[in-house]
């Protein structure tokens, strides 16, 4: 890392994060302001084997704010979304050109844990998945406890803290012990968010995370995005255009591996300069 | 279209004929089953008592006694066979489902597939040759001086002590030219086997030259000295190499059953591979591999064959690990074959406690594998 970078707010939360992971001296999110872009990409390409997923993407993702990716199926969304914290890589043959930073840093620089970007970007899928051999409290704390933190009164307060966030602490203060999977599958969505949440991450990625749920918990998980926007960068893939003019501030479309068009939601959903783009978000294809 | 009624009695009779020929062959399988409950029940029952669970084998020919110690020496194999057999299973079972290569885990099964079809006695055969050949030590060292007079060699060990051998009339001398005890070369490198009396002393079984082949030409000449070398640890060996396939097909199994969206939820958190697989996968599959490790060890249970070369059998209890054991498939197997009325009572005897032991482990298998994933959502 460069000393340039390091004054950068991501080298600094990068820095207590190689001594304590999830340590509680590392600040609830990215002391980044709105505006500043989080993720920059830049000529983003993603294959797998010989099939290109993705064709030479860039565009910047803004902190503090949702950036809703819409398309297809099959356009790469999911594609893009795992390649922003090397989730992608799980797929054998997996193989990216380009350039990703996190806060001005390479996440794919050579000396660069997968691991680390993985606790500074978090995820939530489209399946709720929470572990079902755990309580609720612990699939909270899952992930600080197994990165090696052992105090009891951090991991209390983190538990109710994080419930808190995802809107499910009201629900479950009474029954933190009872089994994960006796929640229902809305409840266990926001156990996932508040799972996400706990371990700190700067960012927050979501893989269409209320294509499961029905319209009410739906919307539960919308309004719980605009309130996390004011601490937490979030990225959503989503099927829904609906959501996607509901919950985001910037919407990027995607279509056959390609960014399309990339601009705020407004602009995107009323006045789409590329002819695909209004095709889609108007219905007439996808 | 019209479908007449006599054709429709006709499909109702060739379902019906179908259905009844499905539930003999069904009763048919089940059958073997209850005879042979019935008959060890009927057989058997009758000569269980206390001094049958805690006592020991009686002198031939005499009535009485018990096969504890063959009871006690199952369990003991058994625990000896999963110590070995269970680690190994299961952490190749992590490997082939969790790590490694397309090509090169489609060889592994392939092996461990082949592995499971090895018949057991093979395995006795592997487990000889590893534990008990070498366990069955020689004396190796140089032949520091011959006494003719009165039939014995003295050798001196590489580590300096020294060892007097009676050669009786018996022992063989393989030795390049020399057929006779007075002419063994002095200073020679040689192998003594021997064997120790019951008043301390040894005998010499074969006196030959130093070398790898020697090793085995000697002992399987040499295999029928009893308590040389048999011992509770090679069969447990044997039963742990029977196990080791078994387990590690069951682990990777039930492994691939745990969804993906598990692993994937663990690593979005970032935490590493190994933590996730240990903390998160592993517990996930518990009760599966659980079940595949009682299936191993209700198959191995009854076991006789790999034990017949390395536990070997014992009349008396097992003090150590490196001394021969008793086993119910073993004592039944000498006890059914033999020419006593109560010892063949007792082999019955045995053979039920042999099925209960494995009915019990069955149950076992029942409890862990019911529900063995909960339900997601």
């Amino acid at each position: 890392m460069t000393p340039e970078e390091s004054k950068t707010p991501a080298g600094n939360a990068e820095g207590t994060q190689a001594q304590a992971p999830g340590a509680e001296t590392r600040p609830a999110a990215a002391p980044a302001a709105r505006g500043i872009p989080a993720l920059t990409i830049k000529n983003l390409s993603v294959f797998f084997g010989k099939h290109q997923v993705l064709k030479n993407v860039s565009f910047d993702i803004q902190a503090r704010a949702v950036t809703a990716i819409i398309g297809p199926s099959g356009c790469g969304k999911s594609t893009f979304l795992r390649s922003l914290n090397r989730m992608h890589e799980l797929v054998p043959e997996a193989r990216m050109e380009g350039d990703i930073r996190l806060f001005g840093q390479d996440i794919y620089g050579k000396d660069v844990e997968p691991v680390i970007v993985r606790r500074r970007v978090g995820m939530v899928f489209q399946k709720s998945n929470p572990f079902p051999t755990m309580s609720i409290g612990d699939n909270v704390t899952v992930g600080l406890r197994l990165n090696g933190m052992r105090n009891r009164a951090v991991l209390t307060e983190r538990t109710e803290q994080s419930l808190r966030m995802a809107a499910l602490w009201d629900e479950v203060k009474d029954r933190l012990n009872a089994p994960a999977i006796s929640l229902s599958g809305g409840q266990q969505q926001r156990l996932c968010i508040a799972r996400a949440l706990a371990v700190q991450p700067e960012v927050l990625l979501m893989d269409e995370p209320a294509s499961a749920l029905d319209p009410l918990a739906t919307s539960k998980i919308e309004d719980l995005i605009r309130e996390l926007k004011k601490d937490y960068t979030i990225v959503i893939v989503t099927h829904n255009m609906q959501q996607a003019a509901r919950a985001s501030d910037q919407t990027a479309f995607f279509y056959l591996g390609e960014l399309v068009e990339f601009g705020t939601t407004s602009q995107i959903f009323t006045s789409p300069r590329q002819k695909r783009t209004e095709d889609y978000v108007t219905g007439r294809f996808g | 279209m019209t479908v007449s009624s006599k054709n429709h009695a006709y499909r109702k009779f060739k379902s019906l004929a179908m259905n009844v020929v499905c539930i003999a062959c069904a009763l048919l399988v089940i059958l073997p089953l209850a005879l042979i409950l019935f008959y060890l029940i009927q057989k058997g029952a009758s000569s269980l008592n206390w001094a049958f669970f805690t006592g020991l084998p009686k002198s031939a020919g005499s009535t009485g006694g018990g096969m504890g110690n063959a009871i006690v020496g199952t369990l003991e194999l058994l625990l000896l066979a999963s110590i070995i057999g269970v680690p190994v299973g299961v952490l190749g079972g992590v490997y082939l489902a969790e790590y490694g290569g397309e090509r090169l885990n489609g060889w592994i099964r392939f092996w461990a597939d082949v592995l499971n079809g090895v018949p057991s006695i093979v395995w006795g055969m592997v487990a000889w040759a590893l534990i008990v050949v070498p366990m069955a030590a020689p004396f190796r060292g140089t032949i520091k001086s011959v006494n003719a007079a009165e039939s014995s060699i003295t050798v001196q060990s590489s580590a300096g002590d020294t060892q007097d051998f009676t050669v009786d009339s018996k022992t063989r001398l393989k030795f390049k030219g020399a057929t006779q005890l007075s002419s063994l070369p002095v200073g020679a490198d040689v192998v003594v086997w021997f064997e120790r009396k019951g008043d301390g002393s040894t005998v010499t079984d074969s006196v030959s030259e130093t070398g790898l082949w020697n090793l085995f030409t000697a002992k399987i000449i040499k295999l029928h000295n009893a308590f040389s070398g048999f011992s509770a640890l090679a069969g447990g060996l044997a039963l742990g190499f029977i196990m080791i396939p078994l387990v590690l097909r069951t682990t990777e199994e039930v492994l691939v059953l745990v969804p993906r969206s598990y692993r994937e939820a663990a690593l979005a958190l970032g935490l590493a591979q190994w933590k996730t697989i240990v903390r998160i996968v592993l517990p996930t599959a518990l009760r599966g591999i659980i079940t595949g490790v009682l299936l191993a060890m209700g198959r191995v249970a009854g076991e006789t064959a790999p034990l017949l070369f390395t536990a070997f059998g014992n009349s008396n209890w097992n003090h150590h690990l490196s001394e021969p054991i008793a086993a119910l498939p073993l004592q039944i197997f000498s006890y059914a074959i033999a020419p006593y009325d109560d010892w063949n009572r007792q082999a019955w005897a045995g053979a039920l406690v042999l099925v209960a032991l494995t009915f019990l482990l069955s149950a076992g298998v029942r409890f862990f594998s019911r529900g063995r994933f909960q339900k997601n959502t």
